[in-house]
């Protein structure tokens, strides 16, 4: 299951470019594919769900969807904190899999309880419990996809990674909208499928993806003597001391806490507070646009299909022009966003420039920022640094609603996307100093050193 | 030929078994629905000519069947007697003589939802998007305004705290815009929380109206007193949802919540607009709609049943405190009366 990509030489063989010989192929990994699989059918289950769970709570369990936001938003804040644990038990077991089944896992068995429960409270709990799966999954998962990468194509890998991870979320809502249609109050209909899909994407992670140890895997290339790695002299010995168990560098909280990875950190929060939600650009936009009220709930499948048809691209263009460089230009893109929401004048083109922007915004900025902290985070606390970046970015995320609701109440809604822009393309210009250094030429960045 | 490898044969039989499972359910759900929409509706009917024009009651009807979902209407004197089913489908429904309100969901690969204003014969004169599932619906009493509530439903925009959206819109197409962004004053001071919501219109005249806001860092309620021409809502009363003004203007019905323990019970009151007297009815159950006066002392709203999902029961009862409710038309929904 290897998915084939022509790429143009990276590394050494880029000396010479002009040379006309064949260029190598390279290959992204089965892992890698895999879990996009597995990330690909868990979405179509969740995001099956979640578009139709307002319908059900209203329609079939004939409740008010209100307090529904609330509790929806103080879920998010506390699964911000399980990322970085579910990062630091992949790190300390060496195990990433096993937590990423763990999480899936969760999420699972939700879909099969959503068979059963009848109270809105039940119907709560449940959504609450998946998405603490959800932040168990995400960061074991980003390190096994960058411990099975080539680190030169790291981009790449998380590229087609998120561009299969995206077509589970654009096709989950539409799947469900259509047995709906078929099958006018089809909701259990829909939850079946839901769990179909979370199961077999739970079995394509246990039975497909090797239980990879990467902190074992770099102990062992350092340590390539028989002698260095604490074993007996010949492979028939028995009598000497036993081998010590090659677990590699034991897990350090000090391993997240270098400059190169606090300054990135420091980078993606402050450019989250500015990260205002695609709700309120949404928002914004129906606000002006009768076309953009017209389709308002599928707005953000318009987004999934921009970004779904960008990922890849933008992975590479992140491995060739620098991670941090991309990452950085996708918030320029996010800032555009801002400006044509805030200009809106009921042009559906605009509208469908707005979704084009945030598409490239995700693009260049979610899977880059994990295949950055990938790269530059030491192995034996990969996990941990990957889930604390997304736990920085969530909760940043989650100030910039609350503070950009204030602005949008203050001085309007066109006027606060201008204000949040303006303050945007300042941060982006702070950013740049803090992170510029992090491009590493792709060069140096030879196999060998994220193995050290 | 090599051998698959056992693990690949495992996923196999998994995806096999439940590919499977879910397309035997599928089927099966789909041969249920389609044998209960094939059964006619088992409800007494009449002609819409033999209700039209008489005091009547316009609700959805929820009787399961080829004809649920239906707007239909009985005469007022008869709500349990025979209804007449109009071609029309709502999810909610006010109705005033000669214009309706119908708030409904366009089911296709692409749902969408939107609210329209009808004329006497049922056909529609405007027709306005809607950003999600529909809430609440009341028109004024001469058909000029037409206030809609619905959720904001999408991905993710729960955490903007923007749930619902009450928008006035005038029977000419023209719209007075979001409510949201009207100038509300809360006990005197302006209150500009980025949280707060607004919901469940009722009309005074062409310019006035009551409505709830709510603010959920505040974690209160708030009955308003709007003005269309000012484009300003002032707080009167906390504690109060979803107001319904009484055909007299003397009084407003809404919810209250009298749930102990931190669990909302939302029941059936009486605010005397003059005095400032509460009575609270004896509605046990969480009520979950805008109430409906059927008379200067009865109160309508509706109940989903326990045991048959997708069934209510428009239930009543009186302006009393303690009152005992009972049901008043079977298998109905979002009642509205109207008198000619």
């Amino acid at each position: 299951m290897y998915l084939s990509l022509r790429d143009r030489p990276a590394g050494p063989a880029s000396s010479n470019p002009e040379s006309g010989t064949r260029q190598p192929i390279v290959r992204v990994s089965s892992v890698v594919v895999s879990l996009g699989v597995v990330s690909l059918l868990t979405d179509i289950s969740s995001e099956s769900v979640a578009a139709i769970l307002p319908l059900y709570v209203t329609a079939a369990l004939g409740l008010s969807t209100i307090a529904y936001g609330f509790i929806d938003g103080l879920m998010q804040g506390a699964t911000a904190l399980v990322r970085i644990a579910g990062g630091w038990a992949a790190d300390r077991g060496d195990h990433p899999k096993w937590v990423a089944f763990a999480g899936y896992g969760l999420s699972a068995a939700t879909r099969a309880g959503l068979l059963v429960a009848g109270g809105f409270a039940a119907v709560t709990a449940l959504v609450a419990v998946d998405r603490v799966g959800k932040g168990i999954r995400t960061a074991p998962r980003d390190a096994m996809i960058a411990a099975s990468s080539d680190p030169r194509t790291l981009g790449r890998s998380f590229g087609v990674h998120r561009m299969l991870d995206t077509v589970g979320a654009a096709t989950g809502p539409l799947l469900a909208f259509a047995v709906l249609w078929v099958i006018p109050d089809g909701y259990r209909t829909v939850f079946v499928m839901s769990c179909g899909c979370a199961v077999i994407g739970l079995a394509v992670l246990g039975l497909l993806v090797p239980d990879l140890r990467p902190r074992r895997a770099a102990w062992l290339a350092k340590h390539q003597s028989r002698d260095e790695r604490g074993l007996p002299r010949c492979k028939g010995c028995t009598c000497t001391v036993p081998g010590l168990a090659p677990a590699g560098r034991p897990f350090s909280w000090r391993a997240i806490g270098t400059p190169s990875l606090r300054r990135l950190m420091v980078a993606a929060g402050v450019l989250g507070v500015l990260t205002v939600g695609d709700g309120f650009v949404y928002l914004a936009l129906q606000d002006r646009s009768g076309f953009a009220t017209q389709w308002f709930p599928l707005l953000y499948v318009g987004t999934n299909v921009a970004y779904m048809s960008l990922a890849i691209p933008f992975g590479r263009l992140a491995d060739r022009f620098g991670r941090a460089r991309v990452f950085l230009a996708g918030h320029v893109a996010l800032l555009g966003a801002y400006v044509c929401a805030g200009t809106s004048g009921g042009w559906a083109g605009l509208t469908f420039a707005v979704l084009l922007l945030l598409g490239v915004f995700y693009a260049s900025t979610d899977g880059v920022l994990s295949a950055i902290v990938g790269q530059i985070a030491d192995l034996s606390a990969r996990g941990t640094a990957i889930g604390t970046a997304q736990t920085v970015v969530a909760l940043a995320r989650m100030l910039a609603s609350t503070g950009f609701g204030l602005l949008w109440y203050t001085v309007g809604r066109g006027n606060a996307m201008f204000v949040a822009a303006a303050v945007l393309a300042a941060a982006i210009m702070a950013c740049w100093f803090l992170v510029r250094g992090l491009d590493v030429p792709a060069d140096s960045a030879a196999p060998a050193k994220s193995l050290a | 030929m090599r051998r698959p490898a056992p693990r690949v044969l495992a996923l196999i039989l998994v995806v096999v078994v439940v590919v499977a499972g879910a397309v035997a359910y599928g089927v099966s759900a789909f041969r249920t629905q389609r044998a209960q929409v094939a059964s006619s509706t088992h409800v007494a009917q009449s002609d819409l000519a033999a209700v039209e024009g008489h005091n009547r009651i316009v609700f959805r009807s929820t009787a399961p069947g080829d004809q649920y979902g239906l707007v239909a209407m009985v005469l007022l004197d008869d709500p349990a007697g025979p209804r007449a089913f109009t071609a029309v489908a709502c999810d909610r429904v006010d109705a005033v003589p000669g214009a309706e309100s119908c708030l409904r969901t366009v089911r296709g690969i692409a749902t969408r939802f939107e609210a329209q204003l009808l004329d006497a014969s049922w056909q529609p004169a405007q027709t306005w998007p809607l950003p999600g599932v529909p809430s609440r619906t009341r028109l004024s009493a001469d058909g000029s305004l037409l206030a809609t509530t619905s959720f904001v439903t999408g991905h993710s925009y729960a955490t903007t705290g923007f749930s619902t959206q009450t928008v006035v819109h005038r029977a000419d197409g023209t719209t007075t815009g979001d409510l949201e962004k009207f100038a509300l004053t809360v006990d005197g001071q302006p209150l500009t929380g980025s949280d707060r919501n607004l919901w469940g219109v009722t009309f005074v005249d062409d310019t006035t109206f009551y409505a709830t806001a709510a603010s959920a860092a505040a974690g209160k309620t708030w009955l308003v007193r709007g003005s269309l021409t000012d484009q300003t809502l002032v707080s009167l009363r906390e504690n109060v949802e979803c107001p319904s003004l009484s055909p007299d203007g003397t009084r407003i019905a809404f919810k209250k919540d009298v749930g102990t323990g931190g669990a909302k019970l939302w029941s059936v009151a009486v605010l005397d607009l003059a005095t400032g007297a509460e009575v609270v009815a004896g509605e046990k159950r969480s009520v979950d709609d805008q109430i409906e006066w059927l008379d200067t002392s009865t109160l309508l709203y509706g109940m989903p049943r326990e045991t048959e999902a997708g069934v209510t029961d428009v239930w009543s009862v009186a302006a009393q405190a303690g009152a005992t409710p009972a049901i008043f038309i079977p298998q109905a929904w979002s009642p509205s009366v109207v008198r000619n």
